[in-house]
């Protein structure tokens, strides 16, 4: 079989996704394109130098509707004779774009393919697209819908985690990222994002919040206690659907869930043939992917089976893995992550994560895939696993390999 | 004579008149749709006729659908019932989007005649679609008319249309209440909330009507014409988004899951909203077929529609002349005999209500005071009305003022001795014809009777608590009691509006009898390691009010203890005893439940219910294996209706319908099903005895099938098709 590499990683630093957010005045379409324009550049990627452009994105209205991948393409510097597929699988639409790329690979439907995403939180709303599974009264009331604040809080409840677990998981993230930025960690993969006469907008995450201690986060009300406990009253629907818990811990707040950005970020992909041909070094090759659909309530448990799959389906064992990147979309996601594998903290998100530097939603997939990749490299270590939970209950997990 | 009559007025106003024969309220039946649908054309057809009213000949305007007709056409299409209901509920559209429509241009509106509505008083249900579906709505002043769309309190929802159109006319969020909650307004009320459009004098009722329709108004409705956009924004509106989110989580969490309509209701309203009107009514026919089809729905509607008000218009009364009371005496003033006095008074019956001492007397006429003086801080009630009912209470020490009471109900303390000299000291005072009640929930009315001169003319009232909010009312039969109190007791009952079912003389006669089980089978499981929550989260996932804990706090321990010993020492060893550890225990710990403060909930210093306390699993561990839902749920439901079905076959229930309606007014036994004989007939005889049989060999000879069940299963008979003869011909 074909194996499929990773010849390049980019990412663009992620803006508040914010009115005042430094990316807020570009659009999706020419975050993208700087993207596209970073791996062609440092690529050669001239004429029909891939197959496809796959594209994640959550929310695609507006101007990150009609088929934006293509749009992208257009707008970069890569030839038209690219295509372009917008794919949505939820915050994991990054990295399925790069998982659905290496399996095209695999099966030998192409030489290469540029896989990433992009979301522009502040300019196009999270669910302005709206989703049926939460408003259709049918599907909403037999999936027991709540929204991912309350499922995040289930499995806190379910598994035990503490309102100070989460908050100490949610400082060490902002340390460990302070310590990345400042230790040069993420200069492979950045692309500053830049006007039309080449003057930098932004160059560094600018959604860290350094210094965040205990205290701090500690003054922070539950975000999601009200819609739980009053209105329209969502606890009521999880003790439905978990009739063994008597009340759900409400311990998620915004300093310790993923933070709202703008951001994108691409990989370049290819078989072991077109790094030859066009003269590329491959740095990791994609060993394993997967994906799973899990309960829609909790939601958000989907690493935890999904790792179980990869490792059964690829004959690993959770030792076998070196390095690991959990999405942090909210504490309590990664905290069952490590208590269920019993990994040590210390070698999951080692340079920080989303609670840091924010999650781009469309986009995380490929940053996380790319920051494993880059600590990979810098420790020398061999194997690592990224995985992320996602929307509507479902989990996606991709192994790669460092050469 | 005809349900509706045309008359066309020399203005040119024709009024279509509604007038049911034979009812004192209208109803719709299929007849009579059909007439006003022929009425409707040939007002629209003839040129003389300008503008329409539609007005009832009664005080009210209608109470709604006859909702037999419902069971007449599952009937009549035997092999496809779906297809009739569904044929039915879209005539019922076609009907009424005539009346919308007018006879205007499809295409540009123009043209058609104004229709108004004109309510002289109540318009329910389908006595309100139609309205919703005319041009403009007048009411009379009548503050006591009731407006609104209660269908969702029989497990069904308004099906004619009054859906779509009152989510258009006043958006989703608004319209909630009134289809999700059934909640009707005075006229005042109904023009507020914007379900009305006018509010005038009643005797100015019809010309106000016809002056409308002659003044050449603009007729067609918002969502006929182009640009219509929904109040509160449609589902994928920013706005409606909120609301249709929260409207799902409200209603799941609020019916648990276990009541179809609510869920398809709103299923409705949300695919509806995204179409045009015409597809929004098919919509809404659709998923009105389905909830009439869930057996659930039937169900509801046979026990809290039809067989209610069969058993308290006198389906089970025996054939003797009426017995209207004219004066009671409630002998002990304490809560119960104070609720009963209030009752009684607000039903306009002279209560002499008697107690040992004169200010014990005088406190239970003042929780009179106390209800009316809440009334009217609400504005419900007036000053005089307040001294009128008072007015009826004599509250006093001397039993000589019963001498001319032809019923007395006896609320003291439940001892045999104290009321053997209670009911002597009575009747020493009181004549030959007057009829003697206990209110007692434990012991024996035949035990009772021998106190009795007469034992013929004694008789079981058993009350619940609190008498004024509890609809039902037990009436217990000893051995010897006779019609005449029978029928005393029954018109009692119909005269203070509640509703009775009448039992034989067995221990804790038919209510209590069936919830003690279901509360000892909770608290069974907390001993056996089931995580608390586990149980009363599943009791209330299969439609119980209260889980079994709770429902023991609100019941107080002590009592729960008084039974137990009682009922052990009545059956000896017979007697099951695997709840009592737990009981026993709580009681030694002082924790009496809601009275103390404390119980199986902690409680805060208010008396606010906090969560369960941490002190039970800490002496009754949580199993580290938790058993699966349903077999919870299976547990708590077969609890009851097991001794319910063995109330029946020991004569104790009559009359299933009594037992069904009885459990869900009386303990509020999952109303979704209809009671225990409809959730029986629901699940089938067959798969409820082999369900017995596993929770037999799973837990005990508690769940063993009993005989009558594991014939029918045999059988494969349903209990309406096996009982219900009775039910028919009511």
């Amino acid at each position: 079989m074909t194996e499929a590499y990773i010849y390049d990683a980019v990412r663009t630093p992620r803006g508040k996704g914010r009115k005042d957010g430094s990316l807020h005045e570009v659009t999706s379409a020419r975050l993208s394109a700087g993207v596209m324009n970073a791996l062609k550049e440092r690529n050669g990627l001239e004429g029909h130098a891939v197959e496809d452009v796959i594209w994640g994105n959550v929310t695609q209205v507006g101007e990150q509707g009609g088929c934006l991948a293509r749009t992208a393409v257009l707008a970069s510097d890569l030839d038209q004779s690219i295509p372009g597929l917008s794919i949505n699988r939820f915050c994991a639409s990054g990295m399925e774009a790069v998982n659905l790329a290496a399996n095209q690979i695999r099966g030998g439907a192409g030489q290469a393919y540029i896989a990433g995403g992009v979301e522009m939180m502040g300019r196009v709303a999270m669910g302005s697209d709206g989703a049926a599974i939460a408003v259709d009264p049918s599907i909403a009331m037999d999936t027991y819908f709540v929204p991912q604040g309350i499922s995040a809080d289930i499995i806190a409840t379910e598994y035990g985690f503490t309102r100070d677990q989460a908050d100490q998981l949610a400082v060490e993230s902002q340390k460990r990222a302070v310590a990345a930025w400042k230790d040069n960690r993420f200069d492979k993969s950045i692309v500053a994002v830049k006007d039309q006469n080449g003057l930098t907008i932004l160059d560094r995450d600018e959604y860290i919040r350094p210094g965040t201690d205990m205290q701090a986060l500690g003054a922070l009300n539950p975000a999601f206690q009200m819609m739980g406990e009053q209105m329209p009253g969502f606890d009521k629907v999880a003790l439905m659907k978990y009739p063994h818990l008597e009340k759900i811990n409400h311990i998620h707040h915004a300093g310790n869930s993923s933070g709202i950005v703008d951001g994108a970020a691409g990989l370049l992909i290819g078989s072991k043939e077109y790094g030859e041909a066009m003269g590329i070094k491959p740095r990791a090759v994609i060993k394993h992917t997967a994906k799973i659909g899990t309960d829609p309530t909790i939601m958000l448990t989907g690493p935890v089976p999904v790792t179980e799959k990869i490792l059964a389906d690829s004959g690993m064992n959770i030792s076998d893995i070196d390095l690991f990147e959990v999405n942090e979309a909210f504490a309590s996601v990664v905290l069952r992550f490590m208590q269920r594998f019993n990994v040590d903290p210390s070698v999951v998100n080692v340079n920080g994560g989303s609670i840091a530097m924010g999650h781009p939603l469309g986009a995380t997939g490929a940053i996380i895939i790319g920051t494993l990749l880059d600590e990979l490299e810098r420790t020398g270590k061999g194997t690592g696993l990224a995985t992320l939970c996602i929307a509507s209950g479902m989990g996606a997990a991709t192994i790669i390999e460092r050469i | 004579m005809t349900d509706f009559t045309l008359k066309i007025d020399s203005d040119g106003v024709g009024v279509i008149t509604w007038d049911t024969v034979g009812k004192s309220m209208n109803v719709m039946s299929r007849d009579s749709m059909a007439l006003l649908n022929d009425l409707f054309d040939q007002a629209l057809n003839d040129d003389a006729v300008k503008g329409i009213v539609i007005t009832s000949g009664k005080d009210s305007f209608a109470g709604g659908m006859d909702l037999n007709v419902l069971a007449a056409i599952r009937e009549e299409y035997k092999d496809d019932p779906a297809k009739g209901l569904f044929e039915f509920t879209m005539n019922g559209h076609h009907a009424l989007r005539k009346i919308e429509r007018a006879g205007m241009d499809p295409k540009t509106n123009k043209g058609g005649k104004p229709v108004a509505a004109a309510l002289p008083g109540t318009a329910l249900g389908i006595g309100l679609e139609v309205p919703l579906a005319c041009h403009r709505i007048f009411a009379a002043d009548n503050p006591k008319a009731k407006i609104g769309l209660p269908e969702i309190m029989v497990g069904i929802f308004p099906g004619a249309g009054g859906t779509t159109r009152l989510v258009r006319k006043m958006g989703a969020m608004a319209a909630s209440p009134l289809l999700l909650e059934g909640k009707l307004n005075n006229p005042q009320g109904a023009l507020k909330a914007g379900v009305i459009d006018e509010v005038v004098p009643a005797d100015e009722l019809l010309d106000a009507a016809k002056a409308w329709v002659l003044s050449e108004p603009k007729i067609v409705k918002p969502w006929d014409e182009k640009g219509y956009k929904m109040p509160g924004g449609a589902p994928y509106h920013p706005a409606g988004f909120m609301t249709f989110v929260g409207a799902s989580a409200m209603v799941n969490g609020k019916t648990q899951g276990v009541y179809p309509a609510a869920k398809a209701l709103l299923s409705a309203v949300y695919e509806g909203a995204l179409v045009p009107f015409d597809t929004a009514l098919k919509i809404e026919a659709r998923y009105f077929t389905q909830v009439l089809m869930n057996p659930s729905s039937s169900a509801m509607i046979r026990s809290l529609f039809i067989n209610k008000e069969a058993l308290e218009k006198g389906a089970n009364r025996p054939d003797v002349a009426d017995q209207k009371v004219s004066q009671v005496g409630i002998i002990g003033a304490g809560m119960m005999g104070a609720g009963i006095a209030l009752v009684s008074a607000l039903a306009g019956i002279k209560v002499v209500l008697i107690d040992a001492k004169q200010e014990a007397a005088d406190k239970g006429k003042d929780y009179t005071a106390t209800y009316m003086d809440k009334g009217i801080t609400r504005k419900k009630v007036t000053a005089e009305k307040k001294e009128a009912v008072l007015g009826l209470i004599n509250a006093t020490t001397d039993y000589a003022a019963l001498k001319d009471c032809d019923l007395i109900v006896e609320a003291v303390f439940e001892d045999v001795g104290v009321k053997a000299d209670v009911t002597a000291k009575v009747q020493a005072v009181t004549g030959p014809d007057c009829v003697f009640a206990t209110n007692t929930s434990t012991l024996p009315i035949t035990e009772l009777a021998k106190a009795a001169k007469d034992a013929e003319k004694f008789i079981g009232i058993h009350f619940f608590s609190p008498v004024d909010k509890m609809m039902l009312v037990e009436i217990i039969k000893g051995v010897k009691t006779g019609d005449v109190a029978v029928a005393k007791a029954l018109d009692f009952v119909r005269q203070i509006r509640k509703t009775p079912i009448v039992v034989n003389d067995e221990r804790f006669f038919y209510a209590n009898r069936c919830i003690i089980p279901y509360i000892n089978e909770g608290i069974r499981m907390v001993k056996e390691g089931v995580e608390p929550a586990l149980i009363e989260n599943a009791a209330k996932l299969v439609g119980m009010p209260l889980g079994p804990l709770q429902l023991t706090d609100e019941t107080s321990i002590d009592l729960g203890v008084k039974i137990a010993k009682a009922t052990k020492a009545a059956m000896g060893d017979a007697y099951d005893d695997a709840q009592d550890e737990v009981l026993f225990w709580m009681f030694d710990e002082g924790r009496l439940g809601r009275k103390s403060n404390s119980g199986f909930y902690a409680y805060d210093e208010k008396g606010k219910r906090q969560g369960l306390w941490e002190g039970l699993s800490a002496k009754y561990p949580t199993a580290d294996e938790q058993p699966d839902l349903i077999d919870v749920q299976h547990r708590l439901l077969f609890a009851q209706t097991l001794e319910a079905v063995r109330a029946l076959e020991e004569n104790v229930l009559e009359d299933i319908r009594e037992g069904d309606v009885g459990a869900i007014l009386g303990w509020g036994f999952a109303p979704w099903s209809g009671g225990p004989f409809s959730w029986l007939d629901i699940i089938g005889s067959p798969y409820a005895a082999e369900r017995c049989d596993q929770l037999t060999e799973m837990f005990g000879e508690r769940f063993k099938t009993p005989e009558l069940l594991r014939e029918m299963a045999d059988k494969n008979q349903s209990f309406y098709g096996r009982f219900g003869v009775k039910a028919k011909a009511a």
